[in-house]
């Protein structure tokens, strides 16, 4: 069998839609970890630098541009694999079964998938574009310039509309992860029956620290909020 | 268990074949006792039609003990009913009460077309079967069966596995209307056993290809199958099923 009937079947296709999304997991412990500066006393300065980094290393540069065509990717392939598979019952069910035999949010992942989008578009116009094509108020730390990106989340994240956007982002991303952690596995294949109850519980456990961390960092920032590090630096 | 009467009202889909549009008819059934099984409720519901000189509701059924797989149904949105584990030839009327609106559907599926009333045409699973559902055996002098030693363990799955009576209950429970419990148990129900070994790769591969080809939907986990299947055969064989698809593509050319 060819790589392209391989990718055209069904299974081909739920293994692109479980590589990219362990692929966004991996990437959201990154990101995540340096959100987490905010959170802690010298979190402007400390943020900044870890910024800073992310911008200019070169793997990350490389790694960012596998990520767009990650998300790109899980984005097309999703709502592709969502279209085709609503077209093989054309004549719904008059009583569905609803909860009775599936959860909500394992049969939601599409409209899970296009509020996380949204949410997406908006972040990355916000941050991502300023921050890579100019528009961002510089700083000095040591002699050398810095972007300030986190005087651009003081001004963001002042305004009401943008912290509900970004609750929804992170509430749909957490049902989202909920399901999706272990459904990568299982299409994977990486599951048994001694095995399933520890993804399920990993699974979990992530879907729930992940998203609260980047739910903090606007309400941090909205209500002025900061954990006392006792001096020391938190990551950079 | 306590015996008791009741009347129900039936919502049951009425279709003339697969080319025409369907739709509910309602009747009501009295005097229905809790110790029926659900298709013997039809059985009463039938005879009555016949002798009123009405058109009878057309349903699949053949052994009436849950080993055949011919029995379908959609009950109230559950495929078999709402009884866990069980076909519908197994649901008896004790799972319902006075008074009760029951709705009646065929299993639906673009890869089931109805061919009248509640019966749907499942020989889409016939043929994933011929796609490589089976293991090659040469003729000549029976093999003795226990000459290979297989470990317990995976006798138990592979026997687990074979429990599947080919129903469909999971096509009709998946909302992708995904095949994908059924392929699998047939799968693993072969790969497991030192027999099924030879041809494991081309089976993966075939019968997903034929299970794509009759149009059926892709799995996506929400593991509805197993909630609604009769012979609770587990989604770890999904699991299964995909580690050998995967495995058969990286190796086959």
């Amino acid at each position: 069998m060819k790589w392209k009937q391989v990718f055209a079947s069904s299974i081909g296709k739920k293994i692109i839609m479980a590589l990219t999304g362990l692929f966004l997991i991996t990437f959201l412990v990154v990101h995540a970890y340096v959100n987490a500066n905010v959170l802690f006393t010298n979190g402007e300065e400390n943020f900044n630098r870890a910024a800073h980094f992310m911008g200019s290393n070169i793997i990350i540069r490389i790694a960012e541009i596998g990520l767009f065509a990650g998300i790109i990717l899980h984005v097309v392939q999703g709502y592709m694999f969502e279209i085709s598979n609503r077209g093989k019952r054309a004549n719904k069910y008059a009583v569905k079964a609803g909860n009775a035999t599936s959860t909500w949010y394992s049969r939601s992942m599409a409209l899970l998938g296009t509020l996380i989008l949204l949410f997406l578009i908006v972040h990355i116009a916000q941050f991502w574009v300023p921050s890579r094509f100019g528009g961002l108020e510089e700083v000095t730390y040591d002699g050398n310039l810095y972007h300030n990106l986190y005087a651009r989340m003081k001004a963001v994240f002042s305004q009401e509309w943008v912290i509900a956007l970004y609750l929804l982002g992170c509430f749909s991303l957490a049902w989202h992860l909920l399901h999706g952690f272990q459904s990568a596995f299982q299409t994977m294949g990486w599951n048994d029956k001694k095995y399933f109850p520890v993804i399920r519980q990993v699974g979990a456990w992530f879907s729930v620290i992940v998203p609260l961390i980047f739910a903090l960092m606007p309400l941090f920032m909205y209500f002025g909020w900061e954990i006392p590090s006792g001096g020391l630096t938190f990551l950079f | 268990m306590e015996h008791y009467h009741m009347n129900l009202t039936l919502k049951v889909w009425r279709q003339k074949n697969s080319q025409t549009p369907g739709n509910f008819e309602t009747y009501n059934v009295n005097d229905v006792s809790s110790e029926m099984s659900f298709l013997e409720m039809f059985d009463v519901l039938n005879e009555r039609l016949i002798s009123e000189g009405k058109e009878p509701v057309t349903f699949d059924h053949d052994c009436r003990e849950g080993i055949c797989g011919a029995c379908s149904m959609v009950i109230d949105g559950r495929a078999h009913g709402p009884w866990g584990g069980t076909t519908t030839c197994q649901l008896h009327m004790r799972a319902f009460k006075n008074g009760d609106t029951i709705v009646v559907e065929p299993f639906r599926a673009n890869a089931f077309p109805v061919i009248k009333d509640l019966m749907v045409d499942r020989s889409a699973f016939d043929r994933i079967i011929q796609a490589g559902g089976f293991i090659s055996v040469n003729t000549g002098n029976a093999v003795d069966g226990n000459a290979i030693p297989i470990d317990k363990d995976d006798a138990d799955k592979a026997f687990a596995a074979a429990a599947c009576i080919g129903c469909g209950a999971c096509v009709a429970a998946c909302k992708n209307s995904s095949a994908m419990l059924f392929v699998s148990a047939k799968v693993s129900h072969l790969a497991l056993l030192p027999q099924g070994k030879p041809e494991e790769k081309q089976r993966a591969l075939q019968m997903i290809t034929q299970m794509d080809k009759e149009g059926f939907g892709g799995c996506t986990n929400t593991y509805a199958c197993e909630a609604e299947c009769p012979k609770e055969i587990s989604v770890m064989n999904i699991a299964r099923l995909n580690r050998q698809f995967l495995k058969a593509s990286i190796e086959e050319e």
